[in-house]
């Protein structure tokens, strides 16, 4: 059976660590950063980027574009 | 599987549209208007619509709003962007003009112009982010703002005695036959958003075919003016705002048709 894959580029400086894409990720694939960008904020990344499937919600709800999404189909 | 393997430019499937520069925006975090600019950003580039596009920016948050969408602008007055527009509109008859308005310069100074711009039927796309208050100004309450809702001048909650009740401003415009389509949308989940970029694909067409006044109000957030995080505003709002500004279409007819509601 055909599965996806996925995976996000975050940009890490423009991130504002509002969390709205970790509450919108359905497979908890987010986290917020313990460190932070130049700017102070605790930046979002992929914590569990095997459960990732590119649905892309984390990418429409961003209010900062900051999240780049790709999928891939495997057998 | 390797994530290197996944990151290849053929498996790309969401990212920025080319229509959005590279200004980070000013907006707190979280903020629903960063979403909404967003949206408008694909649509203007997924519609062909960059050379023909003029938007008049409001007084409130979203003032440089010209700042990060790559098209025409032009700034208004607090609450007279559709007099503006209205001008534009009809002075550049195959451009496509939009307005873009907060609850305090729509339904608060500016609800002569929306009103009767909506009742002329202008040929324009009118987008209203309803937060519930003024977020820029820190925080004042709004005609929108909920009942015993906590603002800097209700700081015991609004007191319908006092400040009037909350205003469905929209509910109004879709009595006016110059208005084709209204719709109450939100931003605040990936299908929310989702569903707001159909219905202003929709009203941006409408305007096109020089069917009058489309309506799109958004019920929005504003984290900082609430004292609250970007989730919790979310929530407050799924709780509190929608069950008084419930979602969905009003009115989708022909310009000079009267509302059923
Ligand atoms: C003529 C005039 N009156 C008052 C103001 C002060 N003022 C600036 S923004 C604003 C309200 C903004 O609220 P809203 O439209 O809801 O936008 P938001 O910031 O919430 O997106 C007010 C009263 C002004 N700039 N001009
Ligand atoms: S693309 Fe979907 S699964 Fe992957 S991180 Fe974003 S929301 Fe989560
Ligand atoms: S939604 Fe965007 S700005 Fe907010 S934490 Fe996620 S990547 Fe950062
Ligand atoms: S004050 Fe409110 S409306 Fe203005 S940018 Fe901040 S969150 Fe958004
Ligand atoms: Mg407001």
């Amino acid at each position: 059976m055909a599965k996806v894959k996925g995976a996000v580029v975050v940009d890490k400086e423009g991130c504002k660590g509002c969390s709205l894409c970790v509450e919108a990720c359905p497979h908890d694939v987010l986290a917020l950063h313990k460190e932070v960008n130049s700017k102070g904020y605790h930046y979002s990344f992929m914590e569990n980027p095997d459960e990732c499937i590119g649905c892309a919600n984390c990418g429409v709800v961003c209010p900062d574009t900051c999240i780049t999404i790709y999928r891939v189909k495997v057998s | 599987m390797d994530i290197n393997e996944i990151i290849k430019p053929e498996n790309l499937v969401y990212d920025k549209s080319a229509v959005l520069n590279d200004d980070v925006m000013h907006y707190c975090p979280g903020c629903t208007h960063g979403v909404v600019h967003k949206i408008m950003a694909e649509l203007i580039e997924e519609m062909g619509l960059q050379e023909k596009t003029v938007g008049i920016a409001p007084v409130g948050c979203a003032v440089f709003a010209y700042n990060y969408i790559d098209i025409d602008w032009q700034e208004a007055a607090h609450g007279r962007a559709p007099a503006v527009a209205t001008g534009v509109a009809r002075l550049h008859p195959d451009n496509f003009v939009f307005t873009y308005q907060g609850d305090g310069d729509l339904a608060s100074i500016g609800t002569a112009e929306i009103m009767h711009a909506c009742n002329r039927g202008e040929n324009i796309l009118v987008i209203f982010i309803n937060n519930g208050i003024y977020g820029m100004t820190g925080g004042q309450m709004a005609p929108t703002t909920l009942e015993g809702m906590v603002t800097s001048t209700t700081p015991n909650g609004r007191n319908v005695d006092l400040n009037g009740y909350p205003m469905k401003i929209t509910n109004l415009i879709a009595q006016l036959p110059g208005t084709s389509y209204v719709t109450r949308q939100a931003a605040h989940t990936a299908n929310a958003a989702r569903k707001l970029k159909r219905s202003l694909k929709k009203a941006i067409q409408n305007v096109l075919d020089k069917k009058g006044t489309s309506f799109v109000e958004v019920v929005s957030t504003c984290n900082s003016g609430w004292k609250m995080t970007p989730v919790a505003a979310n929530n407050w709002m799924t709780e509190n705002m929608l069950p008084y500004y419930p979602l969905g279409d009003m009115k989708d007819s022909e310009k000079g048709e009267h509302s059923e509601n």
